[in-house]
């Protein structure tokens, strides 16, 4: 499917940005200037959108004004014209509602364009306005993992993750997978593109491309907690080399991150500082997305699995002990002790079952004939 | 278990804030105020007044006040917390940490969202309803009004319990709308959301009766011949704003009755536990949310209608469309509420679906602009301070409204919301719509409750600073938002963003100073009462009912009930020669006044703050209590009373001859 695109001309992008932006030169409005072709776009819609709207704005404040002088009691010149008994025009009624209607026509089939166009979990087709995207390109997947309060970055098909540092290569489309630990974030970059939440045991997505090189910062937009304000992270766009060089000196980290490196990762700390790990366990993300990365979880996608296939009975009552996941005071997921005993989780470090998106293999009956 | 606890739940000396300063100072600033308040009222012997004339008043011209002042003692509150903020962030760079921790930071903009809508916005516009509804429809009370007296102080014992965390254990540090899994029980432990749950329910119970009551005034009370076209346009918005209420303040109970079943039963609608659903909880909250910030324009749209037509000194142009532009809007608001949440993963034509339909509700918006200006439009345009605010609201309105429309577009939103932009926009529109339609209304319809008017002068000073402040504080803050800078931060890393804090706390210094001209105006007016004052009873040449009877009204409100002949029928009747009759009064049958609502909401209150405190046997106590003296008013059977006509005719004699004196 291929949709017009909704952006600016490029001449009028060039001149328009600098114009709106002269008065307020010296500061960094970053969204209206940003580096990745999404957010790019997605400017060229607050400003198409704004001049639509300007369109009818404008001519009403200018007459709000017009006729708050004009027919003031004070001007002689508006007893002439007094008529206390006027009060319907017909044609007036009409151009009155008709034309906000055609505005909002218009903007409505621009949303609608736009909405699907720019919709984060369509695969970009696109780099740039001049590029598109090769299709024998994988786009480079990126799984994000808000937690109390820092960011856990996975870059699965490169082995690395990272904590509070995101780094992509230019011009290389990226799929960011996005979930939460405890509690709602929104997992911001506003050089890339626009912000989509991190929410706890569900996962969103978004495609986006950055296209020059550029440091910045990026950050959680929806408050989370005591920590909130501290959860940013370094967002750092490459050239290829020079991302190649980074990912193989993440790689070289000495800890590699398993399902033991993550809970400890997961307390609540502030201001945690960028740090590198190998990937240790290819599952890690799934498990936190279902909410089982501890030993002794049951997969919320298992579950769901069992509830399809018309649920697990009454005997598995007594399981429910797996199925607890938040704990009281704390924004922690501590619960060893709780679940001492509890083997349920087929998805534990070094299982041999597939964790969550898939649960072809496990009909309802044998989730539940693992119980017994 | 010990028996403390038995005793006191978890409420303990530790639940006292003592290693909070700032908190501690407020304290003692406000005991040492309500103790001098307090004295002040002993000594000059007042409970008993205020107690039978006011607090147990079936009146609704008196409870209607009652309303307002609770809405400006909580405004007071509300932009405390928001001056606050302002310091705070602009003060925290490089390296600072500013002066509030986020335990505190985060409970002053969580209180601030919430006493501004619940405890300020709603007070403030029901209190104006419950005044003028009954006024403008002719009607000498409303439909229920022991409903009404309950339903005000339900709505004050709400507003207690958000002061009580002020001083005794927290409030929520959650954001307004309080989304788990962040508010449930594993989150926050502590008393915070226990306070905000309760506030709202109990507050709750006062504004949907108060809705029912209205809408049944409405419906049933109207004057002979006030045919539903024929009702003045504040009353109609009245009326549409009811039935929002009605049909929205159930869901949000509902939803905070999940929310407290997670919390106090451990069930688990909302949790991550158990398969709960906390994106179910965002969609029941906004169902509500939307309508909400309806329910509060509606009635000040209402308010523009009144005070433009009557400032022109001509008919309100295009009527019809104006009735028909507020029913849609009533309809179209509940159709748009996944807008607050486009970043929250739903597919590409559930956004543009709900986008589109917040945009169609620009179109009646954009209408009743319209109409509001071809009503000037061959006018002859008094400035008095009402419509002053009305042509302020008119410009400014109309930029936030534009800002909103842009956040309707998803792709757009998606860089915008959650950001400083989205702050100043809803400010835009509920400072430049709610708040400046309610300082049109107070100036509009001062005279008519208290038969002085408001000063002037302090009035131009409130509006130039309040104007004037409003762009300083919120202009920098869209200009933050395209710097993707976002809302609830406590502290900056980067520099370059501070020069906007500071401008914005600038702008926040100068409104306060508009609040503090507004006081005085208040207070000056009051003390020279009698330059301001005015027998007429229709100081602006009104063109609605209330400025038929006298300022302020006499407890029956109409000593004939008016016949209506057209919409602005008080105009009509001028025009037409109307004379006062001055003979033929008849005894007038009136409801009695009754502490019964004052004893309920406070049990209700008790309740709730038993319930915060997990103190079981109170609340069971309290709950009973509740029941038990509910029961005991339905065998009440003193609840109405004639006034004898004698009186009648002495207070309508007294009237005739301040007119004559007038005259």
């Amino acid at each position: 499917m291929s949709l017009p695109s909704p952006s600016l001309p490029p001449w009028l992008s060039r001149r328009s940005v600098p114009i709106l932006a002269a008065p307020l030169a010296g500061c960094n409005m970053v969204v209206m200037n940003p580096s990745g072709d999404i957010a790019v776009q997605q400017r060229d819609l607050i400003l198409i959108s704004t001049g639509l709207m300007l369109l009818i704005v404008l001519p009403v404040m200018g007459l709000v004004v017009w006729f708050a002088l004009r027919y003031r009691a004070t001007n002689a010149a508006s007893e002439k014209d007094y008529d206390p008994d006027w009060d319907h025009s017909t044609k007036l009624e009409l151009l009155i509602w008709s034309a906000p209607l055609l505005i909002i026509i218009a903007l409505g089939a621009l949303t609608w364009l736009s909405t699907h166009k720019l919709d984060p979990y369509r695969p970009l087709d696109r780099i740039d306005s001049n590029m598109r995207v090769d299709p024998r390109v994988k786009p480079l997947t990126v799984q994000v993992v808000a937690l109390d309060w820092k960011w856990l970055f996975i870059y699965p098909e490169l082995g690395i993750a990272t904590v509070n540092e995101l780094a992509l290569p230019v011009n290389v489309p990226v799929r960011f997978d996005i979930t939460a630990s405890t509690v709602m974030n929104s997992f911001y970059v506003p050089e890339l593109a626009g912000m989509i939440y991190a929410m706890p045991g569900m996962k969103t997505q978004l495609h986006a491309v950055a296209n020059r090189p550029v440091t910045s910062k990026g950050l959680s937009a929806n408050y989370s907690g005591a920590g909130f304000s501290h959860m940013r992270f370094a967002y750092r766009a490459m050239d290829r080399a020079g991302f190649d060089a980074w990912a193989a000196k993440v790689r070289t980290s000495p800890v590699a991150l398993d399902r033991p490196v993550y809970l400890e990762l997961a307390r609540p700390t502030e201001k945690a500082p960028v740090a590198y790990f190998r990937t240790g366990d290819a599952r890690l993300f799934d498990a936190v997305v279902n909410l089982c990365p501890k030993p002794g979880q049951r997969c919320m996608g298992e579950l769901m699995h069992v509830d399809m296939m018309g649920g697990a009975g009454k005997e598995s009552a007594r399981d429910t002990r797996g199925l607890q996941y938040d704990f009281p005071n704390s924004h922690v997921i501590e619960q060893t002790d709780r679940n001492r005993g509890q083997e349920t989780a087929p998805d534990a470090a070094g299982s041999a079952h597939a964790p969550s998106a898939d649960h072809s293999n496990h009909s309802g009956a044998n989730a539940h004939a693992q119980h017994q | 278990m010990t028996t403390a606890q038995m005793i006191f739940g978890r409420l303990t000396w530790d639940a006292f804030p003592w290693h909070e300063p700032i908190v501690v100072a407020t304290f003692v600033a406000v005991l040492l105020g309500g103790a001098a308040l307090v004295g002040a009222l002993t000594y000059f012997r007042l409970w008993g007044y205020l107690w039978k004339e006011w607090f147990t008043s079936v009146d609704h011209k008196k409870i209607g006040i009652m309303y307002m002042v609770l809405g400006l003692v909580m405004f007071l509150r509300g932009f405390a917390d928001a001056i606050m903020m302002r310091i705070q962030q602009a003060w925290a760079f490089n390296g600072s940490e500013g002066y509030l921790n986020a335990h505190h930071y985060d409970q002053v903009f969580t209180a601030h969202g919430v006493i501004m809508i619940f405890f300020v916005a709603m007070p403030f516009i029901t209190g104006l309803m419950n005044y003028i509804v009954p006024l403008q429809i002719g009607a000498r009370d409303v439909s229920f009004p022991f409903l009404n007296n309950f339903s005000f102080w339900m709505t004050t014992g709400g507003a207690i319990l958000v002061m009580c965390s002020l001083f005794l254990g927290e409030f929520a540090q959650t954001g307004w709308l309080a989304y788990p899994p962040l508010s449930g029980i594993d989150y926050s432990p502590a008393t915070g959301v226990d306070y905000y749950i309760w506030a709202l329910q109990v507050a709750g119970v006062g504004t949907t009766l108060s809705g029912i009551n209205l809408i049944a005034t409405i419906v049933k009370m109207r004057a002979p011949g006030m045919s539903l076209m024929k009702m003045p346009v504040f009353t109609w918005t009245s009326l549409c704003a009811n039935v929002l209420i009605v049909a929205s303040f159930p869901i949000l109970t509902a939803t905070l009755v999940l929310l407290s079943l997670d919390r106090y039963a451990g069930t688990n609608f909302f949790t991550n536990d158990f398969g709960g659903n906390p994106m179910m909880y965002v969609n029941l909250i906004w169902i509500w949310g939307h309508p909400e910030v309806y329910i509060l324009i509606l009635p000040l749209f209402g308010v523009f209608s009144e005070v433009v037509s009557t400032f022109s000194s001509k008919r309100l142009f295009g009527y019809t469309s104006m009735v028909y532009a507020t029913c849609t809007i009533m309809v179209l608001s509940y159709l748009v509420w996944l807008h607050h949440f486009f970043t929250m993963g739903s597919g590409a034509s559930v956004n543009s679906f709900f986008g589109i339909t917040t945009m169609i509700i620009s179109i009646p918006t954009g209408a009743k602009l319209f109409n509001w200006l071809f009503t000037m439009y061959r006018g002859r345009i008094r400035y008095e301070l009402p419509m002053m605010w009305a042509v302020a609201f008119m410009l400014t309105f109309t930029v936030g409204g534009m800002t909103g429309v842009l956040l309707a577009v998803p792709p757009a939103d998606f860089v915008l919301h959650n950001s400083l932009f989205l702050i100043a926009h809803f400010h835009n529109v509920i400072i430049g719509g709610v708040l400046f339609g309610l300082f049109a209304a107070i100036n509009y319809w001062w005279p008519k409750a208290f038969g002085f008017r408001l000063n002037q002068f302090w009035g131009h000073v409130s509006f130039w600073c309040w104007n004037i402040g409003f762009w300083l504080a919120f202009g920098p803050l869209y200009v933050l938002g395209l710097m993707g800078v976002t809302r609830r931060m406590r502290v900056f890393d980067d520099p370059s963003l501070q020069i906007w804090f500071v401008i914005a706390a600038i702008g926040a210094a100068i409104i306060a100073c508009g609040i503090g001209a507004m006081l005085v105006q208040f207070a000056v007016s009051i003390w020279k009462r009698n330059e301001l004052r005015d027998v007429t009873g229709d100081p602006w040449d009104g063109r609605t009912l209330e400025w038929a009877t006298s300022s302020p009204p006499p407890e029956y409100n109409f000593a004939f009930t008016p016949v209506v002949y057209d919409a602005d029928s008080w105009a009509d009747m001028k025009k037409n020669g109307y004379q006062r009759p001055l003979t033929g009064y008849a005894p007038i049958h009136m409801p009695s006044s009754t502490g019964t609502g004052v004893i309920l909401a406070g049990l209700a209150t008790l309740c709730g703050f038993s319930l915060i405190w997990y103190i079981w046997w109170l609340a069971a106590l309290g709950f009973a209590g509740l029941v038990a003296v509910a029961i005991g008013h339905t065998f009440n059977y003193k609840r109405d009373f004639y006034i004898r006509q004698e009186d009648v005719t002495r207070t309508e004699e007294a009237r005739t001859r301040a007119l004559a004196a007038g005259a």
